[in-house]
């Protein structure tokens, strides 16, 4: 069964996440130096050789930013198409990101990936794809993604969430409603509760 | 004070089921440890060597008489009859059980109570100064904003699960009371020269491993614009803060990277976006909270009072009680007091269920049923009539909460240490009760004055010894538990961080360094001088040589 909840319901997956192969033993992670000071260190990161030895599969498919940016142009048609999602990691500047697409309407899936449940970055991604770069379409939350997000990233601009494969999307989908009446103003709910009632 | 509506109600009925619920999964073996860590931790359910403790949150210290007769309840029923007021102006149960939790957030919910992100990486308890609303130098009464900013952070989406926890203190006084300087966010409310509210906006600032005090970021910020700041403020923590190493990860670290000019510049373009948002404040939603913090019904009363005039005259205990325990008000003819948690031979800041009922008692019947909790782990009753001051006393000191020990050497602040906390180097409770049995005479303690003396068991500083006049700080030298001391802290508008003033000592030699330590001040002070003052004068140096000489005799 899927654990892809969408909206409020849990829907078939169907698009196919494209992961770089690994070459050789070796993982490259981030390294704690003066470029990156500030970003968590340690994340798998991918090299030229993996991003050029990555195989597109044909259908919808969610590929890497990295992977997108080296197959730019031959990837244009199925981008026009609606058949290309676009995978950001919480570790990469969403303004880098943005930089580099000029549209992020065009893709009809954007999804960001977050490594460990702890990482909040995520919240701060969404909130900016959604108010900042004024993205319409699909957003999914992927990676180690379970129930106990899901109210947060709701109200962050999320509206997909794939939840961890160990676990029960059916019951995760219950903290979609934990809260009824949030306090403050945030992407699903703009306006803070003293603005939306009469307190 | 702040009164739940529905909307309120609702929410933290709603985190109890939320709650109820994630401990069921975890008992039911549905959750790991380390799934279930932060999820407890955002709820102040901390797991340590005796049981868990659980932190109930006391937002910016105030309390009214029925929550607190609830905290004794619940201290009582699921606890060991007693409970512990922190330095965050929160309350502590050391000895819960997990699967009582969920139960006691039920309870706690009745009276408008609940533990939410009372720890955790997510935006703390909101603190200020305990004299909110009745201080004479109080410029502007901090607590509606405080109560709005409450509301705003909680279960605030983006902020869920910052880089690190995020503390945020607020003032509206001359002199700073509530360490502004020492937190995440610091929050200075004055009135610009347009009369208007205004606020100074302080970033950085935070104790622990890297002490480090606050550097303002903002002169000068319109009211309205207090969420919206603090959340462009958190959005460049949350997504540049380092992640990789928890000691490297509060924002102060990241600050001190970038350097504050860029940090600000980062901060200001983020709030050209956000600037004027929904989160923006309305006057009527500040109006609509602050007639929760209305000046209380106040009688009209002379400034002096004949019978609390000659109780002071024929009573000198009562006398001592005042001169260090009742404090200037707004109101003539009222005064604000401390009831000291700090007897000596006791754990700083521990409270029995009793004493929570008899000050429930008090404040019902002498401060409009309300209290508040301090950073110093003192209770303070903020409205008391002169003339009901004697009889308060008595009741006070009958149930011991009327040592006249406050702001005085054995006011210590203390954290729980090694009795309690698993991260500690060294016990911090039984240093801070030999101390206060070596002082345990009034009059010595009278003579010597204001001086703030601050212990911690490890480097988290939970007991700001960093800002002590005297700092105590438990090390760890090969196993065994060993106490570094520091001079010179302070804290205020003129905040500072203490010096070392040399190799560490055993919990045996401590009573002695600080006697040493007061036996230079004596001899140097000039007349008017607190101990502070004189360290600042003459340095560390006179201090050093006169405790390290007695050690070297001693050894011989
Ligand atoms: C017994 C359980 C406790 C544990 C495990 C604990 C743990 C910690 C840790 C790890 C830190 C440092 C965090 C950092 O700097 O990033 C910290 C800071 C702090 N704790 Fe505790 N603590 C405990 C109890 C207390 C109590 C009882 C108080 C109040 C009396 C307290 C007040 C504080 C304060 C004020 C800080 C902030 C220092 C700063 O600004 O960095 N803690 N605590
Ligand atoms: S300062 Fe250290 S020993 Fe004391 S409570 Fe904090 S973490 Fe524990």
């Amino acid at each position: 069964m899927s654990n892809l909840i969408k909206d409020n319901a849990i829907v078939a997956d169907e698009w196919t996440r494209v992961t770089p192969p690994v070459l050789g033993e070796e993982t490259v992670r981030k390294q704690a130096g003066k470029v990156v000071l500030f970003k968590l260190t340690g994340e798998e990161t991918f090299t030229a050789e993996q991003i050029a030895a990555t195989q597109i599969p044909e259908g919808k498919v969610l590929v890497p930013f990295t992977v997108w940016q080296a197959n730019k142009d031959k990837l244009a048609s199925r981008v026009a198409q609606g058949e290309v999602g676009l995978l950001i990691a919480t570790h990469e500047a969403i303004e880098d990101v943005m930089a580099e697409v000029k549209d992020i309407n065009a893709f009809a899936l954007v999804a960001v990936y977050v490594e460990r449940f702890a990482d909040g970055r995520i919240f701060s991604i969404g909130n900016l794809l959604r108010t900042r770069y004024g993205f319409k379409n699909e957003l999914r939350a992927i990676g180690d993604v379970l129930r106990d997000q899901l109210f947060f990233l709701k109200r962050s601009g999320f509206n997909s969430y794939l939840i961890r494969a160990d676990r029960n999307a059916q019951e995760a989908l219950h903290s979609l409603k934990d809260f009824s009446e949030p306090y403050q103003g945030a992407v699903d709910i703009a306006q803070p509760a003293w603005r939306r009632t009469n307190r | 004070m702040y009164k739940y509506d529905a909307i309120d109600q609702q929410l933290v009925n709603e985190r109890v089921a939320q709650y109820r619920d994630q401990t069921n999964r975890y008992l039911a073996g549905e959750l790991s440890e380390e799934e279930f860590r932060p999820l407890r931790l955002q709820n102040g359910l901390y797991i340590q060597r005796q049981a868990p403790m659980l932190r109930i949150a006391v937002p910016y210290g105030m309390l009214s008489s029925k929550q607190l007769r609830k905290l004794g309840a619940i201290a009582k029923r699921f606890d060991k009859g007693y409970g512990h007021f922190s330095t965050r102006q929160n309350l502590q149960l050391n000895w819960p059980k997990l699967e009582d939790v969920p139960e006691i957030l039920a309870e706690l919910a009745t009276v408008e109570m609940h533990a939410i992100q009372t720890s955790g990486n997510c935006i703390r308890n909101i603190t200020t100064d305990q004299f909110a609303g009745v201080a004479p130098d109080e410029v502007i009464d901090p607590r509606a904003m405080a109560e709005v900013m409450r509301q705003w952070s909680t279960f605030h989406p983006e902020f869920a699960l910052l880089p690190r926890k995020f503390k945020i203190a607020v003032s509206g006084t001359e002199q700073d009371r509530a360490i502004v300087q020492a937190h995440d966010i610091g929050m200075e409310f004055y009135q610009d020269a347009k009369g208007q509210t205004a606020i100074k906006v302080w970033v950085g600032g935070g104790l622990g491993r890297t002490p480090i005090l606050g550097t303002v970021i903002r002169e000068h910020l319109e009211w309205q614009h207090a969420l919206t700041y603090c959340e462009a403020i958190i959005r460049v923590y949350n997504l540049h803060g380092r992640r990789d190493n928890a000691y490297k990860a509060r924002i102060k670290i990241l600050v001190k990277a970038l350097g504050i000019e860029e940090f600000k510049q980062q901060v200001e373009a983020e709030w050209l976006h956000l600037k004027d948002n929904p989160n923006t404040i309305t006057q009527a939603e500040l109006a609509r909270v602050g007639q929760h913090f209305e000046a209380m019904p106040y009688e009209n009363l002379p400034a002096h009072d004949a019978s609390f005039d000659s109780a002071i005259a024929s009573n000198p205990a009562f006398a001592a009680w005042v001169k260090r325990c009742v404090h200037a008000h707004k109101q003539a003819g009222y005064r604000a007091i401390t009831l000291s948690l700090k007897p000596h031979g006791h754990a700083p800041g521990d409270i029995t269920s009793e004493q929570m009922a008899v000050v429930a008692d008090l404040a019902d019947a002498y401060s409009f049923g309300e209290l508040r909790a301090s950073h110093e782990q003192n209770l303070i009753l903020a409205d008391v009539k002169l003339s009901d001051l004697f009889p308060l006393w008595e009741k006070a000191r009958a149930a011991g909460l009327a040592t006249p020990n406050i702001g005085l050497l054995t006011d210590i602040i203390c954290c729980p240490g090694g009795d309690f906390c698993s991260l500690a180097n060294a016990k911090s409770i039984p240093i801070a009760e030999a101390i206060q049995m070596q002082f345990d005479n009034l009059d010595y303690l009278h003579d010597i004055g204001d001086l703030e003396l601050n212990i911690s068991g490890c480097m988290n500083a939970c007991g700001h010894h960093h800002v002590g006049h005297i700092g105590i700080l438990g090390v760890d030298k090969d196993g065994s538990e060993w106490y570094q001391v520091t001079i010179g802290g302070k804290q205020g508008n003129d905040a500072s961080i203490g010096s070392v003033i040399g190799p560490s000592f055993s919990a045996e030699e401590m009573p002695g360094v600080v006697q040493r330590l007061i036996e230079v001040y004596i001899q140097e002070r000039t007349a008017e001088e607190r101990f502070i003052d004189t360290v600042r004068r003459i340095g560390v140096p006179p201090f050093k040589a006169h405790v390290y000489a007695s050690k070297e005799t001693s050894n011989v």
